[in-house]
């Protein structure tokens, strides 16, 4: 079970809080791992808060936690904010222009049970130190 | 070390020296009678032109607009580089230069003091902060009062003393130099966009006497008010007017008119008002078909009238970026030339915009512009109450200034650009027929003696003992030379000092820069009666919060970001 | 105790300046007037603090003395053919005044974080200006104020009540003298606020505005709904925009993250511009890091260009697509690099940070952040407009000064020092 979304990045009160505490602080890596879903494609792939998810863009592969919320008014829209774990599945070319798509990528949303988010460390060792 | 000039050809006005061949002594940073030639290093200037550090008192270089000029113009600056050296720091721009670069560009053309002309008041902190950044030359900045709510509105009230305080209180704060007016009135009509009022005042000249909507206050009595403020004030250099209804033709009359609001309160042969960049300011007809010069007219009163002193703003035929607190001014000439616009207002305050522009020799209006430009020059009976600008970078850069001196100081340079330029600009002008040369002597007036003398500096633009050691030599026998028709040659010699020596340091040789010091920062600390400057200031802060959006204490800006702090005091009258 | 008024927030790009702190102990313990996300920075800047210089030995960062750590990072700066100095949005203008100077000693890239953010809003300025005002014109003036792409609510949390839809102005007394459109493709906390909220479809900014620039003209558009919106929703938005009397567009990073970029800038100030042949109008860039704005007034006053300069020549060059960070890593061409209080490996998409974790790099930031992690070299510096002094340029060009509020650890600097230290190191090394 899995949908096609469209895949945006965003600032998040939490995010802006957290970054200000430190930015590999446990509640700021909580709050850029969590991905908004429409309530209802939630609904249908059986997906409640805090929920392990896979999210899968051309450029790469992530688990964070579901967050099922009312900022989504429509289905196939996803949403995570700035940070480590949405730059994972981001495109790295600019247009010419410096600035990466960091909104509106195609996306893949399915339910990773058991998969557990990745910490810092983890993120550098794993995705970025290769 | 002591420095001797030695046999110059000394061109040096405020002491009536006329082309003397003698000796300039400095030590440490000033002019002074004698030193010991044996302990000095000695500048051979026999032959060659001698005259005080050019004095410019109006060139945007510094400040908001400035920056915006900046970012809104990569294409100026790949074309006109500064590579960086030992003792130059780099920089890049045409008409809107970086910050370094300004600097080291006034330098090798002799010029060593230089004025920002229009700051708004909240922003005085970014003219400082490029002040920094500005080598060598010594610098002021005029702060913007003519569309400021409490301004308008103390003179509303009849409450002179109470802006005479607000006002000092400000240049205080902001560390500014004097009093300067945009477009007054006017700005803050079109901060609601009011075309209607604009379109008013824009080329009919009875209306600076319409009030200025929710104000009720005209642009006349602004300039009224603040010119009394000025002399309560006892400020070093008088109100600097951009009058209304620049750009446009019939402006000749409202620019006649602002001067003619004054006349009453002159007292002594000084000026009390100046008014800039007239050549902008100086158009007859009614549209731009009928457009011609006004520059007979304005002359006319001006030579009769000793109250007024005025600087060109002449134009050069090249690219260049057009800025100014006018914002409405920039918005029409946006929809004139359909060139990309900024624009800047500025809360409580004033505005800016700006508008690139190519100043072309075969376009009607430009060539027309060009010739008002020299025609108030050359129709100019006192070169002391008449200064040489371009109005940088609205005319055209600075850079371009030995061009305007070749024109002025030459009929045959003057034809031979007449010879290229629109017909029609051509025959409606008088310029053919204006034999003036303007002598070395009178360069020297126009471009540092009267600049240094009418923004009340007195120890710049002469080579007295006691004067600042700025001086510039450039590598032209004015004894032997004759300019009329060595044009070129003289250009040639004016764009590349010989040798600029700032504050008794030799920054230029042959044309480059040797080494880079601090300019100094003026401004003028007024002092005002206390039982005054409490009374104004008891609803200061509370005003604060209404009018603006950052605290009064943090409007105020710290003596640490001043760079070499020259405080000028004044006191009240 | 002492109780410190009017401190500028060293935040976002909103520079509240009327932060109020109680200070104990060279501590805040206490502070007034602040969003949370201020708060939060206010109350625990303390914390969590690396203090001690880092060195990378056989794999693992090792405390060393603070001249180990700029003696290192000269070398790294000095045996690159093609060092990049990148950050800065959140320190002083001084501090970023030296870090100009060192790049250009160096001869290398100056760019900052305006690459990930407004970049595309200097690319759009570049081509068709900026019709723009300071906030307070926004305060007094407006009845209409329209946030696109900008949640502005989580971003800037004051922004509403301080300088647009909720402030007090001379000519509109509040909230109720205004009407508040939010143009975006989530509803949004700030959506939830507005009088209108107009959900666009995602990548379709442009044809929005166009369509808008359209309806302005009294042009027909051949087509039932654009972006996702009726047609008769779209010309209800240019009538509405219309016939304010003044009227000002905000615009966040939805316009310049997504499809077209600066190319949507480019159309925003063509609305905007339009909009002024019938009504006033303004626009401006909802800036993020408190002094990003102050990162783009050096770079452009000190070389002539906001971002993304290139000083490799001797002279300042720019290129953006070439000389911004982000695409000279994508493309593996620089070899160094020093990062000033930014965290790119966490920041930049994936491919980029990888090519960061390949070359050697210094770190300068108060906290150890991921991009630290992976560093040779670290730095820890003070917090600027808290623990030192400084000035910074508000979203709208307002310079303000920065306060030191309390006193930085012992043996901590500025950045502006530290920058500086470096700069002076290579050059000594040099003569």
């Amino acid at each position: 079970m899995k949908f096609k979304a469209i895949l945006l990045t965003g600032r998040s009160l939490k995010q802006g809080m957290g970054k200000e505490l430190s930015k590999v602080s446990e509640k700021y890596m909580e709050s850029v791992s969590i991905c908004e879903v429409h309530p209802k494609d939630a609904e249908e792939l059986g997906l409640k808060e805090g929920d392990s998810i896979r999210i899968t863009t051309q450029f790469g592969s992530i688990v964070v936690k579901c967050n099922p919320s009312q900022n989504i008014d429509k289905p196939g829209i996803i949403f995570i904010p700035y940070g480590p774990y949405a730059n994972m599945i981001m495109g790295p070319d600019t247009d010419s222009t410096g600035m990466p798509s960091f909104k509106g990528l195609s996306a893949e949303v399915e339910p990773a049970p058991g998969e557990r988010v990745l910490n810092v460390k983890e993120l550098l060792s794993q995705h970025l130190r290769r | 070390m002591d420095l001797l000039i030695k046999n110059g050809v000394v061109y040096d006005p405020l002491n009536g020296i006329d082309g003397e061949v003698m000796d300039i002594a400095i030590k440490d940073n000033k002019i002074v009678e004698k030193i010991d030639e044996s302990n000095a290093y000695v500048i051979d200037a026999s032959n060659k032109l001698v005259m005080p550090g050019g004095v410019d008192l109006h060139s945007h270089i510094a400040g908001p607009k400035c920056n915006v000029g900046r970012m809104l113009r990569p294409e100026d600056h790949y074309k006109d580089v500064e590579p960086k050296t030992q003792v130059k720091r780099s920089g890049v721009g045409y008409s809107v230069p970086s910050s370094f670069a300004i600097g080291y560009r006034y330098a090798v053309l002799g010029y060593t003091t230089v004025f920002e002309p229009a700051n708004p008041p909240l922003k005085m902190l970014h003219c400082h902060h490029e002040f920094k950044d500005i080598p060598i030359l010594d610098k002021g900045c005029l702060v913007m009062f003519g569309n400021n709510w409490s301004v308008m509105e103390y003179l509303r009230d009849n409450k002179l003393d109470e802006c005479a305080a607000y006002v000092a209180w400000t240049l205080d704060a902001t560390k500014g130099y004097a009093i300067k007016l945009v477009d007054p009135g006017c700005v803050e009509a079109w901060k609601w966009g009011d075309v209607e009022f604009l379109d008013v005042l824009w080329g009919r000249p009875e209306a600076i006497d319409k009030p200025v909507p929710r104000f009720g206050v005209t642009a006349k009595e602004i300039v009224r008010g603040l010119c009394k403020v000025n002399k309560l004030l006892n400020l070093p250099h008088p109100i600097h007017v951009h009058a209304n209804g620049l750009g446009t033709p019939g402006n000749y009359q409202t620019t006649i008119d602002t001067m003619d609001s004054v006349k009453d309160l002159a007292e002594e042969d000084k000026p009390i008002i100046h008014l800039t960049h007239v050549q902008f300011n100086g158009y007859a007809g009614s549209d731009w078909i009928t457009m011609r010069s006004g520059a007979h007219e304005i002359m006319k009163y001006v030579n009769a009238n000793k109250h007024v002193s005025l600087d060109l703003g002449q134009i050069i035929f090249t690219d260049t970026t057009t800025m100014t607190g006018d914002g409405p001014f920039e918005y029409k000439l946006h929809l004139l030339t359909k060139n990309k616009w900024t624009n800047a207002d500025v809360e409580t305050e004033e505005g800016a915009g700006l508008v690139p522009i190519h100043y072309k020799k075969s376009n009607f209006v430009h060539a027309t512009m060009w010739t008002i430009g020299l025609e108030l020059a050359l129709l100019a009976k006192d070169p002391w109450r008449i200064f040489m600008t371009t109005d940088h970078p609205n005319g055209g850069p600075f850079t371009h200034y030995p061009r305007v001196m070749a024109w002025l100081m030459s009929k045959e340079a003057r034809k031979r650009t007449l010879d290229k330029i629109s017909k029609r600009a051509r025959s409606r002008s008088d310029l053919d027929n204006m034999d003036r040369e303007y002598s070395f002597y009178e360069i020297a007036i126009v471009t540092r003696a009267a600049t240094a003398k009418i923004l009340g500096l007195k120890d710049k633009g002469h080579l007295g003992v006691g004067a600042d050691a700025d001086v510039a030599i450039y590598d032209v026998n004015p004894r032997e030379i004759n300019p009329s028709s060595d044009y070129k040659k003289v250009r040639k010699a004016l764009s590349k000092a010989a040798c600029t020596i700032k504050d008794g340091e030799i920054i230029v040789k042959d044309g480059e820069i040797v080494k880079s010091i601090e300019g100094r920062t003026y401004w003028v600390k007024p002092n005002v009666p206390e039982d005054l400057m409490k009374a104004m200031e008891s609803n200061l802060a509370n005003k604060f919060r209404d009018y603006y959006t950052v605290e009064m204490e943090n409007f105020k800006i710290p003596d640490r970001f001043i760079t070499r702090s020259s405080p000028m005091p004044t006191y009240y009258a | 105790m002492v109780v410190i008024k009017n401190i500028v927030c060293p935040i976002c790009g909103c520079l509240c300046d009327d932060i109020e702190a109680t200070v104990e102990d060279n501590k805040i313990t206490k502070v007034k007037n602040s969003c949370s996300v201020s708060a939060t920075k206010f109350l625990n800047y303390y914390k969590e603090r690396n203090l001690s210089p880092l060195v990378r030995k056989n794999g693992e960062l090792k405390p060393v003395s603070l001249e180990e750590a700029v003696d290192r990072t000269a070398e790294i700066l000095m045996n690159a053919d093609f060092p990049v100095i990148y950050g800065f949005a959140c320190s002083g203008c001084e501090a970023q005044a030296v870090g100009v100077e060192l790049a250009e000693e160096v001869g290398g890239i100056i760019d900052n974080q305006t690459v990930t953010c407004h970049g595309p809003s200097a690319l759009g300025l570049h081509d068709q200006g900026m019709p723009t005002c300071t906030l307070g014109e926004v305060r007094h003036r407006a009845d209409l104020i329209v946030y696109w792409g900008s949640n502005f609510q989580e971003s800037h949390p004051r922004h509403l009540a301080r300088y647009s839809a909720s402030s007090e102005g001379r000519f509109r007394k509040g909230r109720k003298e205004r009407k508040l459109v939010v143009i975006d493709v989530r509803k949004t906390p700030s959506a939830r606020l507005a009088d209108l909220f107009i959900p666009v479809a995602p990548g379709q900014d442009y044809e929005l505005m166009s369509a808008l620039r359209m309806a302005l003209q009294y042009d027909d558009i051949e087509e039932e709904s654009v972006a996702g919106l009726p047609v008769e929703q779209v010309e209800e938005l240019a009538e509405m925009m219309r016939s304010c009397e003044f009227g000002v567009l905000f615009y966040g990073l939805g316009l310049t993250m997504s499809r077209g970029k600066e190319r949507n800038i480019d159309m925003a100030v063509s609305l905007v511009r339009d909009l002024n042949k019938w009504t006033k109008f303004v626009i401006m860039p909802m800036r993020g890091h408190y002094n990003v704005t102050g990162m783009n007034e050096v770079t452009a006053w000190q070389t002539g260009y906001p971002y993304a300069v290139d000083l490799s020549h001797g002279y300042p060059w720019y290129s953006p697509g070439e000389t911004t960070f982000t695409d000279l890593l994508r493309r593996g061409e620089c070899d160094a690099a020093l990062i000033v209080a930014s965290d790119p490996l966490a920041h930049f998409p994936k491919n980029v940070a990888q090519n960061l974790c390949k070359i050697p790099y210094a770190v300068i930031d108060p906290h150890l952040s991921m991009t630290a992690l992976a560093a040779e070299v670290v730095m820890p510096c003070a917090f600027t407009g808290i623990e030192a002094e400084g000035s910074a340029y508000r979203m709208d060009t307002v310079p303000l000064p920065l306060r030191k509020v309390v006193d930085p650890p012992p043996g901590i600097n500025s950045d502006e020092q530290l920058v500086g230290m470096i700069l002076h190191t290579i050059r000594s090394k040099r003569r």
